[in-house]
């Protein structure tokens, strides 16, 4: 067992209050990835589990065990770093095989545990290497051995990925995947890489300036956010919002005028705005088609476009200088200046409050 | 043409080599030359050693070495120094080696002007406390004593070691002792089984450093030893005043006592060019 609590944690440095009270259940087994911008506090909020920075005030259990003010190596926890912290002067096996030694395991269990570790990361043949004779991937791969070593009760990863080139990257994904899979275990990673959140997380914790905007699956998020900063930060590229005011609304939902002029039928819930309230509706780029001028639901003039082959991500700029992302299939052929019409599916968008607080959706189809 | 352009470029490139060869020479002679001169006038006689123009070639002799020999008991000096050296960096390095682990990782706000403050006090003339310092020891029986002599050297050589230490705990990520924070280690196994290693190289030559002031050092041991404690230093100084100046036998006796430093440092010399460079060179 390994339930991770926290309850009302707050974290200062000097007169800087860097976390603003975190309240956040994390249950075994779980792959739990917390996103959010550069400086939002996640090393912080990951370090403070860890236990090597001191928390402020609130407390941290695990499984019914107070840890707040619990020494990092008495927590049962482990960390594998961005910089890998591997021990520079041991060997492959003596970097994994350190924490053993320190808790006094004997010889012949290290060495199977070990050995188990190095099978599972095919690290064998490396293990009578140092540190610095090895390629950053297979590096990684000892630091994360080193964690799983010693079978703690929580993984905690901070940015584990982020040194090593896309490729690698991809297939450290999938082994992390597999891993958490395997070894049925319970690990907290922080990432900004939105994919990464996406593919491994059971639970994405999209922190801000110091404080949890949103917990749930990456479907939730992706389909329901509670405002408009998780709406905006998960997704790529990003979600376009378009300012508008509520002109009317009824049981199947809120007509909403755009600046642009255009109206439409959103269907989600008044929750107490009322005829005039300004709104923003937000649109996901691969919810909106390019067609003609003449049949869109909005004209624009292309701005740039940009080509990954497999998609075609363009930039339109409506008459009332708002700007929408869509994506488009791979062969999109539109040019620099050309007019297109766009058109969406008003069942796809998102209307935000002006507080930014996320209207809910009224058929939960999605 | 593109050949021909190799080949000068690869001359010139020679060229320099040698140029910044016969430099670096120049200056390590000039550097080197009084201390040859000592080592030479060491085997001269009196009268040769006083010789205008001074004499390159002459008939070596022992007989400076001899009479050093029957007058003073090199040996009880030179024990002084070893014991009184080794001893300040031993404990010099036992107290350097906490203080720049936790200045260098759990830094606040006043480390830095702790540090600047440690360092500063070595500008100090020394003989601006030399009357309280000598009341002190004759107050607690220290003077002309090793240990006296040892606490003093420990005190005036700890600012560097303890600056030198930072310099090298500050180039060693603190992820990695983190790293072994979380694997359980104690703060002593972190310092004993990551730090140390991570940084001996830097350790080596901060306690060469120490070694080598300690060995070195005249004011304090002139000052506040006799005879029972007197270190070698105090010896060289024992012949250069009373019978005037005998130039071969103060060589002689000077050379006694830099050998054994010289020669250790020759041995070491990688190190204590990577320590007085303070890490600047990798
Ligand atoms: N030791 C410290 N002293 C003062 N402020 C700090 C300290 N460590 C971090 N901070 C501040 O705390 C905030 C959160 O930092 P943190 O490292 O947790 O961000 P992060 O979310 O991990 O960002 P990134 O994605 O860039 O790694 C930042 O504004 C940072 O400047
Ligand atoms: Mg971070």
């Amino acid at each position: 067992m390994s339930n991770l609590t926290i309850k009302n944690l707050k974290k200062s440095y000097a007169d800087t209050e860097i976390l603003k009270g975190i309240n956040l259940d994390i249950k075994d087994h779980e792959f739990v990835v917390f996103v959010g911008p550069s400086g939002c506090g996640k090393s912080t909020l990951l370090r403070t589990i860890a236990g090597l920075e001191e928390a402020t005030s609130g407390n941290i259990y695990l499984d019914e065990r107070e840890i707040t003010d619990v020494a990092p190596a008495k927590r049962d926890l482990a960390m594998v770093f961005q910089t890998y912290a591997l021990y520079p002067h041991m060997t492959v096996r003596k970097n994994m095989s350190f924490a053993l030694e320190l808790a006094g395991t004997n010889k012949s269990e290290i060495e199977t545990k070990v050995n188990e570790a190095a099978r599972i990361l095919e690290l064998q043949p490396l293990l009578d290497r140092k540190p610095k004779e090895l390629s950053g991937g297979q590096r990684q791969r000892v630091a994360i051995g080193r964690s799983i070593v010693r079978h703690p009760k929580v993984f905690l990863f901070d940015e584990p990925l982020s040194n090593l080139d896309a490729a690698l990257r991809v297939q450290m994904r999938l082994e992390l995947a597999r891993l958490h899979h395997d070894l049925n275990a319970t690990m907290i990673y922080v990432t900004h890489d939105q994919i990464e959140a996406m593919t491994l997380a059971d639970k994405v914790v999209v922190l801000n300036q110091g404080h949890i905007e949103q917990v749930g699956t990456p479907m939730e998020l992706y389909h329901r956010p509670a405002n408009q900063f998780v709406a905006g930060f998960m997704g790529m590229p990003k979600m376009s919002f378009l300012p508008g005011q509520i002109i009317a609304g009824d049981n199947s939902g809120l007509q909403v005028q755009l600046a642009s002029g255009s109206k439409l039928e959103v269907p989600v819930r008044a929750e107490g705005l009322t005829k005039g309230s300004t709104i923003t509706l937000g649109i996901r780029p691969e919810h909106i088609q390019v067609t003609d001028q003449q049949e869109g639901r909005f004209k624009g003039r292309l701005d740039v476009t940009e080509h990954l082959g497999s998609d075609t991500f363009c930039y339109v700029q409506t008459s009332a200088k708002e700007t929408l992302t869509v994506r488009t299939p791979g062969d999109f052929s539109g040019r620099f200046g050309d007019t297109v019409g766009l058109n969406f599916d008003a069942a796809h968008c998102h209307l935000f409050g002006s507080d930014g607080r996320s209207l809910e959706r009224i058929q939960s189809n999605f | 043409m593109i050949n021909s352009n190799i080949l000068s470029l690869k001359n010139s490139r020679r060229l320099n080599t040698l140029i910044i060869g016969v430099f670096a020479w120049t200056v390590a002679l000039l550097i080197f030359f009084p201390i040859l001169w000592m080592i030479l006038t060491s085997f001269k006689t009196e009268i040769d050693a006083f010789a205008t123009p001074p004499q390159l070639f002459f008939t070596p002799t022992l007989e400076n070495y001899a009479l050093i020999n029957e007058r003073s008991d090199y040996f009880h000096f030179a024990w002084n120094s070893v014991v009184v050296s080794f001893g300040s960096t031993i404990i010099g390095m036992l107290i350097a080696v906490p203080a720049a682990y936790s200045m260098a990782f759990f830094e606040t706000r006043r480390t830095k002007s702790t540090l600047l403050w440690m360092l500063s006090t070595k500008m100090l003339p020394p003989v601006g406390v030399l009357v309280p310092i000598y009341l002190l020891f004759k107050d607690f029986g220290l003077l002309d004593t090793r240990t006296g002599l040892t606490v003093i050297y420990t005190l005036i050589n700890l600012p560097i070691m303890v600056w030198m230490a930072y310099t090298y705990f500050k180039e060693i990520p603190k992820e990695v002792l983190e790293a072994a924070r979380m694997d359980g280690a104690t703060v002593a196994q972190e310092i004993y089984r990551v730090l140390l290693p991570m940084s001996k190289g830097g350790l080596a030559s901060t306690v060469l450093l120490s070694l080598i002031l300690s060995w070195n050092e005249a004011f304090w041991s002139l000052n506040l030893t006799a005879s029972a404690a007197a270190p070698l230093t105090a010896l060289i100084a024992s012949y250069s005043s009373p019978e005037g100046l005998f130039w071969a036998k103060l060589s002689a006796v000077s050379t006694l006592a830099c050998a054994p430093i010289l020669i250790f440092g020759w041995i070491s010399q990688k190190q204590l060019v990577r320590g007085l460079s303070f890490g600047a060179v990798k």
